[in-house]
Formats: structure tokens, sequence, C-alpha cells
């Protein structure tokens, strides 16, 4: 069924209280380190203090004779894997790489890269027993920057690494990964066409998804290897198969379930600490518990890729584009799989241009293995690409919404990477921009105003949902994603809407591994779309069934049965007389009618829409210390239709921010030893309420025609366009094109400085 | 080593406990109290997620001592509601959807509560500074700074919604 028709809705666009709501503001939400068990020891994770380093031994004597140390493991405790893709997190992954990453086999890659984990009776004794475990280290060259990595002569990671996607295939090891390429058109012919054309050089560093909450698990294994995990994470199907897989155990064995989750923005899609824990479980006979601090969560996890972004963009004289060429060289961190290939294919696809040609490198170095970070690839090639449009513009003396607007894709439009769009609402955007009162604020002196535009496909894939209907007529929704920004409110007004009663009588919980069908994770802005589709479909059947149940009772066909409002009533006179059957009603009447009423529904959905925005930021730029102050914000966004349209505004808002972050301030930073300098929320500085002014979310419904409700994912673009939209204001403010990230006050005060000395000095 | 004997009121109770020299509060809140509403994000007092009221000032309970607890009147995340009725803190954070993941939200439930205790009619840009030192990822502080407003202006027996 569609419930598309938005006028006919009763629960979905409303604003109800999230169900989880009353427990995470009394403080009762159980999050990863909130879980414990009788009996439970401590793990802790000692880590290298080298960026490249062989293991030449470990002696862990000292430590296990240590009063109150029940366990301690190092690799030997794990079975050696063979190299194998792996599809059950978000982007690229390799068993055998997760497995080396949890902890280090033959040599370290990192600074923060864990060699051994100790179990004990408490965490100070744990703490303790680290210092007495002896690694002999042979340090070696190691290599911290993207283009120094690429070089011939640098440093290897990995003697096993050949390029991929060259031809002919190396014969040397090396640091790049993969070369991947897209083309669409003739870029020769895109180039002779070109009457202007435009070529710059942008850079980014890696900058982490910052959750708050640490990693956290408690694992506890039995005498007959049966496993219960409880961990905060994107997915407890994605826990229980990666460590399955690293600790050589039947996936039945083990059982995940899903604390609440403290935040990831894709940093949760990977495991850390929950194949240590269960090493250290199996060898003590006792449950373990591991909880990372901050610093172990900078060095050890995330973040996302560091880059270099070169644009060539060419036009007509009336600002159509007519060719477009980039190359990408995304930091993988040790081990490959960065997300350059979704960088490659976001870059462009807000535009329809006819000669394309994409280029992109993956490319290892020693520093932390990069994770998802929201639309993960997006914001770096945007970055570029967006600045290089409003260069563009500028050079062009073409306003830059306009740009926007005269090349922006449509339906029908092919993008270089393949697909050709349908129900895209790009150019929507751009036009709500231009339309928006946000642009009628007058600039004073030191401000500028920035725009820029992103696109992420968003996904759908595997979801599982049941829907019960319980004696007294209330729902529960039963489904196996994390909610991590408030989807169980969404599930449950789904539900709500297909059964025509009261979001309140709809409780939905994410249940665990044992307890609900095969779930994908949470990520790529799938679970609204997915999972509620799959909630929709159980909540459809149910419907199907309490109609049988009322033709049973009234003794007359179920096609004669219509469901409104949580009633049955017989679907015309011909059907016969009869008082409407409410939910309730039936409900009390299933055990002789049939038995309990609920089902449960498998997908594999297909059919996601993608997401579009467009970003309007305005600054003001201290010329005296060089910072930057975000003055009025507004983002933009096809979001197909807003379930519970709070938390689609809350996605859009967070997104932003993040994405200012990465702007104005976040940065990995590395002492020459190839150390990180900054592993702390001190010094690796997120936005902070004082930082920001309110951000506003403006929500364009162009609903998505393969999803009942017409929702498509909304999470992940808001993080694609700010950084640009940030450094083209900045530019308008200014004068300055700042095109390393991030435009932090010491650099853009340095670029003041080089652009026009200080009249001070000047004088004198 | 010899544990230490403490005295002290937390969330209008009387409460005793012992602890290592150096448990943190919040060590002592989450590991021997059981009241795991605070919580860790950095140890270190950047991110305000332990925050807790000491003798009416807000702390963030990680850079705290448990042995410092001694005779002071404690007020975590678990004492802010009475019984079953939130506090108006609390019950505009749901109204205005101001949590997403709903780590921080203790931290910003304490804060914002000390913020109203002191300052009735507090302006956004007074709100954001008091806040500052609690950080969430989620929301970009908008709707929590709309949340904390419109929990003053009912406090204050206004209806106007922010």
């Amino acid at each position: 069924m569609s419930y598309l028709d938005k006028s006919a809705l009763k629960v979905v666009g409303t604003r109800p209280v999230r169900p989880d709501g009353v427990e995470k503001v009394i403080g009762r939400a159980n999050f990863g380190a909130d879980m414990v068990m009788p009996g439970m020891l401590w793990g802790k994770v000692l880590r290298s203090p080298h960026a490249h380093a062989r293991i030449r031994s470990i002696n862990t004597a000292r430590a296990a004779a240590l009063p109150g140390v029940r366990a301690v493991i190092t690799a030997d405790d794990f079975p050696p894997i063979a190299s194998e893709e792996a599809f059950v997190g978000e982007g690229p992954m390799n068993f055998r790489d997760l497995s080396y990453n949890c902890i280090a086999r033959g040599k370290v890659l990192y600074d923060g890269h864990a060699v051994a984990a100790v179990a004990a009776t408490s965490p100070a004794i744990a703490e303790e027993a680290l210092d007495l475990i002896a690694v002999d280290y042979e340090v070696l060259p190691h290599v911290i920057d993207v283009e120094d990595a690429m070089k011939a002569d640098a440093p290897v990671l990995h003697d096993d690494l050949f390029t991929q996607g060259v031809d002919p295939k190396p014969t040397k090891p090396s640091n790049i990964a993969k070369r991947i390429g897209f083309n669409k058109g003739d870029i020769a012919t895109g180039w002779k066409e070109a009457e202007v054309t435009i070529e710059r050089r942008y850079t980014t560093q890696p900058v982490h998804q910052g959750y708050i909450e640490p990693h956290a698990c408690v694992v506890a294994v039995g005498a007959d290897g049966q496993c219960t995990i409880w961990s905060s994470s994107q997915g407890q199907f994605m826990v229980r198969a990666y460590c399955a897989k690293l600790l050589g155990v039947d996936i039945a064995n083990i059982r995940a379930m899903p604390a609440e989750i403290g935040g990831g923005f894709g940093g949760k899609t990977l495991i850390y600490l929950e194949p240590l824990a269960m090493a250290l479980s199996r060898k003590s006979g006792r449950p373990v518990k591991i909880v990372m601090n901050r610093e172990e969560v900078f060095r050890g996890t995330g973040p996302a890729a560091g880059s270099v972004i070169e644009v060539k963009l060419g036009a007509k004289k009336d600002g159509r584009l007519v060719a477009a060429e980039l190359l990408l060289k995304y930091q993988a961190g040790a081990f490959p799989g960065s997300p350059v290939g979704p960088g490659c294919m976001c870059a462009f696809a807000m535009y329809d241009i006819p000669h394309v040609s994409i280029v992109g490198y993956d490319v290892v170095s020693n520093r932390p293995k990069v994770a998802a970070y929201r639309a993960p690839g997006a914001p770096n090639s945007s970055f570029g690409v967006e600045s290089c449009m409003d260069e563009l513009a500028r050079q062009m003396n073409i306003d830059p919404l306009h740009l926007r607007e005269i090349n922006a894709a449509k339906d029908g439009t092919k993008a270089a990477h393949g697909p050709t769009w349908s129900n895209i609402g790009y150019l929507e955007t751009v036009q709500a921009a231009q339309a928006n009162a946000h642009l009628s604020h007058k600039l004073g002196s030191n401000q500028g105003r920035g725009v820029a535009s992103g696109f992420w496909f968003n996904i759908g894939g595997e979801s599982s949902a049941a829907c019960h209907i319980n004696e007294d007529g209330t729902a529960t929704v039963v489904e196996g994603c994390p909610d991590i920004g408030g989807s169980r409110a969404s599930m449950a007004m789904m539900a709500a809407e297909v059964l025509g009663i009261p979001y309140e009588r709809v409780r939905p919980i994410v249940a665990d591994t044992a307890s609900v069908g095969f779930s994908f994770l949470t990520g790529g802005s799938r679970v609204t779309f997915a999972t509620g589709m799959a909630v929709t479909q159980a909540a459809e059947k149910v419907v199907v069934e309490l109609k049988k149940r009322a033709a049973m009772i009234w003794d007359i066909s179920p096609d004669a049965v219509d469901w409104k409002d949580g009633k049955a009533y017989p679907a015309g006179p011909n059907a016969g007389s009869f008082e409407p059957l409410s939910l309730q009603e039936i409900a009390l009447k299933a055990g002789r009618t049939g038995g309990p009423i609920s089902a449960e529904v498998t997908i594999n959905a297909q059919g996601a829409g993608a997401g579009w925005a467009t970003h309007i930021c305005d600054v003001e730029v201290d010329s005296e210390t060089g910072r930057v102050k975000i003055l009025r914000y507004t983002a933009i966004q096809d979001v197909g239709r807003a379930i519970h349209p709070s938390y689609v505004e809350g996605q859009i808002q967070g997104g932003v921010t993040q994405g200012i972050g990465w702007a104005l301030n976040e940065e990995y930073i590395y002492d020459k030893d190839g150390r990180l300098e900054n592993p702390g929320f001190l010094d690796y500085r997120v936005p902070v309420a004082s930082d920001l002014p309110m951000i506003d979310a403006v929500m364009l419904e162009i609903p998505n025609p393969r999803h009942p409700f017409g929702a498509k994912g909304v999470g992940e673009v808001p993080i694609v366009p700010p950084m640009a939209a940030v450094a083209n204001a900045i530019f308008d403010a200014t004068g300055i094109r700042m095109r390393d990230l991030p435009m932090s006050p010491p650099k853009l005060r340095a670029a003041l400085d080089a652009e026009a000395p200080p009249p001070r000095l000047a004088a004198e | 080593m010899s544990k230490h004997h403490v005295t002290t009121t937390i969330n209008g109770e009387p409460v005793e406990y012992l602890c290592e020299a150096q448990q943190t509060m919040l060590d002592v809140l989450r590991d021997e109290l059981n009241l795991t509403g605070s919580k860790e994000g950095c140890g270190s007092g950047d991110c305000g997620a332990c925050t807790v009221i000491v003798d009416g000032n807000i702390v963030c309970s990680c850079l705290m001592l448990g042995v410092e607890a001694e005779g002071k009147t404690i007020t975590t995340v678990e004492g802010i509601a009475e019984g079953d009725k939130l506090h108006p803190v609390q019950q505009k954070f749901l109204e205005h959807a101001a949590l997403q993941c709903g780590f921080c939200t203790p931290g910003f439930i304490v804060a914002a509560k000390a913020l109203l205790d002191e300052n009735k009619n507090p302006t956004e840009e007074e709100t954001r500074y008091w806040l500052a030192g609690n950080l969430c990822r989620c929301t970009g502080y908008d709707k929590i700074i709309r949340a904390v407003l419109d929990a003053a202006a009912l406090m204050r027996g206004e209806a106007g919604a922010v």
C-alpha cells in the first residue's frame, strides 16, 4: 500500500515524544558502559607507542603473575585469517585486516594500535598489569602524509599490498591500495568545448566522528562456548558476524545484545573491543568488560579520511559546465578501505556535465584505520568541487546559486558513475535557497555569505521487523537496527499509521540477534527507509489478519471487510450490517479466532531515494584573531517525507554542526615521530553551544515512490556542503580563498597577514 | 591499600560508601553506587557528560575525587525529577526532541537545571555560554537551547514556546 498522500496521514508528520525519551532524560537508559555482570572482570588494552614497528617479542609473564589478573591475550590468541572481503559493515572491509586492526600481528601500524589486553578483578589492577607487559619493538620508518605515502621510496606498510586497478599489475608492493576511475562522455572533447576553465587543489585533514560515548562492551563466554555480547554499536548483527569470524566461532553460538548507543556517525559500524573481550572471557571463564577512554578513542578508532582533491572545471561563457575532471587521494589509515569510491561518485552528482573524468586513489599510511563518517567520502570531494564551483562563479561573475541552477541534475540526467536520476529534488533545493529569507539579511563589514550543495546516495538493504498485537489491543514493534537518533519513534509512527491506532499504543523495541531476523546495520541513512518499509509491511500483514478475524466473527468473506482508523467495517451494504469491530475487540477475541495476531517481515529494500542539499552560510571573520563566527546558517534538503519532522531537523542540524567543526577547527595533529598530539576533547575541539547560532533546517518533501510513506534517508547529506559553504563565505568576507582544511584561526590569520600586512606594521 | 569511608548526601538521601583514594566521584557514582546516569565521555572535564551539582555548583564528577564528597550535598541526573514528575527541563527536552543518542543528555539536564536555579530568564547567549562545557555531537545544540529557554518560560509561568 502507499501512504504518499500527506493529507490522509494522522500520525506520520506529527512530532510526538520519542518512546525511549523518558529513560534518557532521567539517566536510566543503558549504554555500553552501563552493563555489569556478577563476577565480571575489567579489561584494558595495551597500545603501541610507535607509528610503525616490528614486534620482536611480547612477554606477558609478569603481567599474568600479578594478583588479580585472570587473563592476558595477544594476537596469538586469535586464529590467523585469510584475506577475505566482508560485507557486514559500512564501506569496504576485509576480515583479516579487521582482525589485525583489533590486535596487531607482527607489526604495529600506528600510534594507538592494540598489541595486547588483560582482564583483572579491578580496573586499577588491569591498568597496572599493562605496565608489566614487555614488548620488544624494532622501530621502522613511518609515513603519515598521503602524498608522501604514495612516493616510490615511502616506507611500505604491507608487503603484500599491490595496487589494484592499474594495468599492468605492479611487481612491487606499495601503499597505494587501489586506483579507481569513472568516465562519462569524452573529456578531451569537453576541454575543446570549454570556453572558461579553472583548476584548483584542495586538502583536508582526518577528523574524528566524535561520538561522546567511548566504545564499550561486556562479553560473557560460557564453558559450552555460548557467547553473549552487550555492546554499543551501529549493528548487533554486524558485531555478531565480525566476532564469529575473528574468533572462529559459529554465528549461532553468539547472541549480540544492542546497548543504547551514544552516537556513532559511522564510527561504530565496525568493532574494536568485542573480540578482545571475547578472547579474555574465553580464557578466564568470566564475563569481561572493556571501556575505552577518550584518548584510546582518538588514537585507536575512526577517523574519517584526510585527502587531496584536485578539481578542474570547464564551462561555456553562459556558465554551462561542459567538462569536469577530478583527482582524489584519500587516506585509508593503516589498512586499505578509504571511502574514495563514494568520494568519486558524489563529487559531481549534483550537476549535468556531458564530459567527466574522475580518478581516485586509496592510500594506506601509519594512521588509525579510517571508519565511516556520515556520507563517507562525500564531504572531502565536495569541499573541493563546491569550492571550485564558487571560484568559477566569481571568476565568471555569475551568482553562485544561479551557476548551480543552470547546471543542476534533474530527473533523467545520467550521473558520471552510471545511474540515471529519477524523483530527485536537487534543483528544488537550489530554487528554495534562492527564495529563502536568509538572502535578505544585509551583511556588514568582515561578513560574508557562501553557498554549497551536496549529494549522498542513501541505501536500503536487508531489514527484518515484527509487529505483535497484544491482548489488550496495543502493539509491539520489534526491529533490529540500533536507534541512534530517534528511529524508534519513526517505526512506531509508521506502524500506528498503518494499524490506525494512536502512536502511544505502539511500543517499539530494538531486539537482540536472537529475537528478530537479520538486519543490516544502522548506517547509510537506511533505517527509516528500509527498516521502516519492513515495519510498514509487518503492520500491513497484521491488518490483513485483523480483517480476516473480523470476517470470521461476522461470518463474511475477508474481502468484504474494510480497515479504517483502527476498526473493521463491512465493506458496503452487500457485506452485511455489523457494528465496527475495533482492533482492541479483535485482539481480545484472538484466542477464539485462530490464536495470536502477529507478523514478521524480512526484506531486502531497494529503491532508496538519494539525498540532496543546498546550504547558505553567513560568517564574520575577526581579522585580528582569524576566528570565524557563524552568523546564520540555512540548510535546505530534499527529505522525501519527514516521518518525525523534529528528528529530521535534528539530523540536519547535527550534520551541519559536524561539518562546521570539520571546516573550522577539527584535525588530527601528528608529531614528527607519528604520535597523535591532540587525542582529547580539549585539543581536538568540536563545536560547542557558544560557537553556533540556531541552524535553520528547511525540509523539502519530494516523496520517494519506492517507500510506502515516501521517505528518503536524511542523516548523511547534511555534512556534505558545510565545509565549502563556510570556505565560500570566508572568501566573500575577506577575499581570501582557503583551500586547506581546517580554516582554523592561526591559518586564517596567517592568510590574512600574507594578503594584507597589518596597517600597524605598515605604519612603522 | 585501605579504603576511605565517606558520608555524604546524594539526591536527598544520606549515603555512605567506601572508596579508594584515587577513585573519582564519577567512578564512585557509577561503579560503587550504581548511579550510571552520569556518563564518562572523556574523563578529563572536557565533555560535561558526568555533570553533577555539588553544594549548588555544577562540577564534572570525573574531576572530583570520591573522598571529596564527605559532608557535601550532591545531585545527579537521577535526582532531578521528583518521583515520576519530570523537571520542566526534562519535559522540554522530550517535547523539543532535544536529544538524539541521549548520551550527553544527563549532563545537559543537570547543567540546565542549575542554570535555571540561578537565572530564571536567561538569554539565548547566556544559555549557550552556560552550556558550552557540555558537548553534544548529535543535535547541533539548536533544539537543546530551545528546550532550555522553553523550560525557563514554563517555570516562569509563561506559555510562550521558543
